[in-house]
């Protein structure tokens, strides 16, 4: 086993859409990036950048135009490891309600297992896991349409957990949640990331969820614009918010504070970080 | 045009075994020209609340007067002409073969001629930032912004004197955010309509409004300016909910440096107070 | 509002019933609605409504719940026995006025009728009120899996079965929201004749579709990035098995029906 779980080389992705008028639109052009085992990353972009095409290429429900995606060492192209790629590459989808197959929870955890033909007695016992690991297991019984949208997305997640892959995909899954379900779904891929070492791959357009990843990835019209740790990312507060995205609300601050020709750091994420550092100015020069 | 809520109590399914209370005795004043948002968790009651204020549903107890006129079941084709509701996801009940024809769909049932019709259909379409060109194609071939635009058009072009937006923002990316709140934020100022958000977002939440109402378990919990709603931090956390990141940091900073104003939230506002120090 | 509505009439349990094979249950109650159609004679009805309502008892369903079903019988059944009242012209006149005829057919056909039509009800309901629509889908899926040698798609079928079992809430919510949301732009469901009524449908129809189709296509995504690929090689948690209470049943069930055979065929 190497280190890089996903590799994806000039990767280009064509829309035919409207094929009778002949309009084709490009939705990723030359795409390179290389995805380490075990890390946390967020990949960031307006609607319509490419994104969401980014992610299905990832596990073989697109597959390129141009250029190679490679999962743990297979080419997505190949027809035969399709299914060992999307079970080593779960995705959860942006809405909760469309995912969900089962008409129990524990039903749908069951569905991917079931899907690779497991024994009865490993279903049973990777569903109990699955549904522990997101903390649901008390709503095991319950039909999917009484849970709330976090929930929801956390059955989802334990329905990708039961087939035990080695990366998660989230495509805008936290887009249609409340800040609580937020929380909870972003707490349980942190954990998954620390605890079972998974990747964790999270599309998004919420610049908080993206402070606290390894890695920071914004696309733009397609192409890869910047990318690097949280910090680097958003040290460019100027580019940033030219591509009509957000940064967090003190990074914004700092960047204001600066242009009035104070002395400050760039990529202050936290809270915490930007009360050290004016506190330590101010006691400084009282 | 004012809305007034009286012991309001709402109770789905009462009866059944299912029965929940989603509005607990709900007393509530909301005046001309305000702008006002409500928050609080999934759940708290919010929507079942809004829902009130046009009829949609009806108080289990307690009454409501808009306009100084009771709600009752034979007055709901004014009252919902006064008072428009933008739903959650708006787009998803667009339905006509283009989008003129779904801005229309209310007017024609107001019995509006086609040259008022028309008239309002356009100056409508500009008020959400939106060219005239858009009118005459499919709204199932626009963008998902653009969309949610066009829906609510449907609303606005009814001119109503209150308007309640329920998540008007959710689900899009910032830039979309954006010119939805820009025109929001135009209808208040320049219409002079009452605005009601409904939102999840503190941030946005705290540059809008003027007043916020935060909601749990089918009570009213907080009422007041964002500042005096947004001071009590730890409360909010209770509830789920959570102030703007720039009120923690204000909060954060008061602790060494005493003489600081905590009560800010906004960025500019908190550049300010800062470069006083610095 | 339309939310209310809960879906199947499953009525939660523990007894024997509820605990049985579904697919027990769906073959006993397929022949025990046979053995109903066969009963002529005002004997058999009375075995075989004793043999339901022990099964009523023993399933621990309120009898209201088992008999709520009937409502919509009761307007058939007072068709059927206008039909065989006014129509029936053979056989012994029992009273005659005008274009009024009762013969002794007419009323013992109408008779034997309500009575087919309440048992029938009554077997059928009790199947879904201890079965949940789940274990339901499971049990056909099994019983039809040997049709799938002349072409039945046993699996497809069931699959269907459960994700309508799935949506249904759900688009039952978006119409309520959809209506909603009509409503607040002015339209009016509840006056207007039927036409002007069916028309005013429309507006939740268009985008209820549009839904729909976005939910299905969404779906399928879903279930193909979570391998996906038909029933073969398919493997199923939850395990269907008989168990002793399954024969006990059974035993129970070929009594009657064997008794209500003998009694039509043999006396």
């Amino acid at each position: 086993m190497n280190d890089s779980i996903v590799k994806v080389n000039d990767v280009s992705y064509i829309y035919s859409s409207n094929i009778s008028e002949g309009r084709e639109v490009k939705a990723l052009s030359e795409i390179n990036a290389e995805f380490k085992r075990g890390q946390f990353i967020v990949v960031i972009g307006r609607n319509g950048s490419g994104k969401s095409t980014f992610a299905r290429l990832l596990n073989a429900l697109l597959l390129p135009v141009e250029g190679t995606v490679i999962v743990n060492g297979i080419d997505t192209r190949d027809e035969e490891k399709v299914w060992e790629i999307r079970r080593s590459v779960g995705m959860v989808f942006q809405n909760p309600d469309n995912q969900i197959v089962g008409t129990i929870v524990e039903e749908d955890v069951a569905f991917g297992p079931e899907n690779l033909g497991l024994p009865t007695e490993e279903i049973i016992k990777r569903v109990a896991d699955a549904l522990q690991a997101v903390g649901i297991s008390e709503y095991s019984k319950y039909a999917p349409h009484l849970l709330s949208g976090g929930q929801k997305q956390r059955v989802a997640i334990a329905g990708i957990l039961a087939m035990k892959p080695e990366c998660i995909v989230l495509d805008e899954a936290t887009s249609m949640l409340d800040p609580i379900g937020r929380k909870e779904v972003m707490n349980v891929l942190k954990k998954l990331n620390k605890e079972e070492g998974i990747t964790v791959i999270h599309i998004t357009h919420h610049m908080d969820e993206a402070s606290m990843a390894d890695r920071v990835i914004i696309v733009d019209e397609g192409k890869i614009v910047l990318d690097g740790p949280p910090k680097k990312v958003f040290s460019n507060v100027e580019k940033v918010k030219g591509l009509g995205l957000d940064v967090p609300q003190v990074t914004e601050l700092f960047n204001e504070l600066k242009k009035e020709g104070f002395q400050l750091p760039d990529g202050v994420l936290s809270v915490d970080e930007a009360v050290d550092i004016l506190a330590d100015i101010i006691v400084r020069n009282p | 045009m004012s809305i007034v809520i009286e012991n309001l109590s709402h109770i789905y399914m009462k009866g059944s075994p299912f029965e929940k209370v989603a509005l607990n005795d709900i007393n509530l004043r909301i005046g001309e020209e305000e702008f006002v948002a409500i928050i609080g968790p999934t759940g708290s009651g919010k929507s079942t609340l809004v829902q009130h204020f046009n009829g949609l549903l009806k108080p289990t107890q307690g009454r409501i007067i808009v306009n100084d006129i009771e709600v009752t079941g034979s007055n709901l084709k004014e009252l919902r002409r006064q008072v428009g509701i933008v739903f959650q996801y708006p787009e998803h009940q667009l339905f006509e073969e283009t989008v003129y024809k779904d801005i229309a769909f209310g007017l024609h049932k107001q019995g509006l001629d086609t040259k008022e019709i028309d008239k309002r259909i356009r100056k409508t379409i500009k008020m959400v930032g939106l060219n005239e060109d858009i009118l005459e194609k499919s709204p199932f071939e626009l963008s998902g912004g653009q969309k949610r635009r066009v829906a609510i058009a449907g609303v606005l072009v009814m001119n109503p004197k209150i308007l309640v937006l329920d998540e008007p923002t959710a689900g899009l990316d910032p830039k979309g955010r954006d010119e939805i709140f820009s025109f929001i934020l135009q209808l208040y100022k320049e219409m002079h309509m009452t605005i009601i958000l409904v939102s999840h977002s503190m941030e946005d939440v705290a540059r809008l409004a003027k007043r916020v109402i935060v909601m749990y378990k089918g009570k009213i919990a907080m009422d007041g300016y964002p500042g005096e709603v947004f001071s009590k931090a730890e409360q909010l956390e209770s509830m789920g909910l959570s102030a703007p990141q720039i009120s923690y940091l204000m909060r954060k900073l008061k602790k060494i440096i005493p003489e600081i104003n905590e009560n800010i939230f906004t960025i500019s506002e908190a550049k300010k107070e800062i470069m006083k120090y610095l | 509002m339309l939310k209310d509505i809960t879906l199947g009439q499953y009525f939660p349990g523990e007894s024997v019933i509820h605990k049985a094979d579904p697919r027990v249950k769906i073959i006993l109650t397929f022949l025990l609605m046979i053995a109903i159609f066969i009963i002529d004679t005002y004997m058999g009805f009375l075995i075989m409504a004793l043999f339901t309502a022990l099964i009523v008892i023993v399933s621990d369903v309120p009898v209201k719940y088992t008999l709520k079903g009937l409502k919509p019988v009761l307007f058939i059944a007072v068709f059927a026995a206008v039909i065989n009242i006014f129509f029936v012209r053979e056989g012994t006149p029992l009273f005659d006025y005008g274009f009024i005829h009762i013969t002794y057919e007419g009323l013992d056909r109408t008779v034997k009728t309500t009575i087919r039509l309440t048992l029938l009800i009554v077997v059928a309901s009790i199947l879904t009120l201890t079965t949940t629509p789940i274990l339901l889908t499971d049990g056909i899926e099994k019983l039809m899996k040997p049709l799938s040698i002349v072409g039945v798609p046993a699996h497809e079928i069931a699959m269907m079965m459960t994700i309508a079992l799935r949506f249904i809430p759900t688009l039952l919510e978006e119409t309520d929201k959809i209506m909603k949301a009509q409503a607040a732009r002015g339209a009016d469901f509840d006056t207007g004749n039927i036409v002007q009524r069916a028309k005013s449908f429309i507006p939740v129809l268009v985008p209820l579709f549009v839904s729909a189709f976005r939910r299905a296509d969404e779906l399928a995504t879903a279930m193909e990035a979570r391998c996906y690929r038909g029933g073969e090689g398919r493997t199923r948690m939850r395990q269907l098995t008989l168990t002793v209470s399954d024969l006990y049943l059974c035993v129970a069930a070929a009594l009657v029906i064997g008794f209500i055979v003998y009694l039509q065929y043999f006396i």
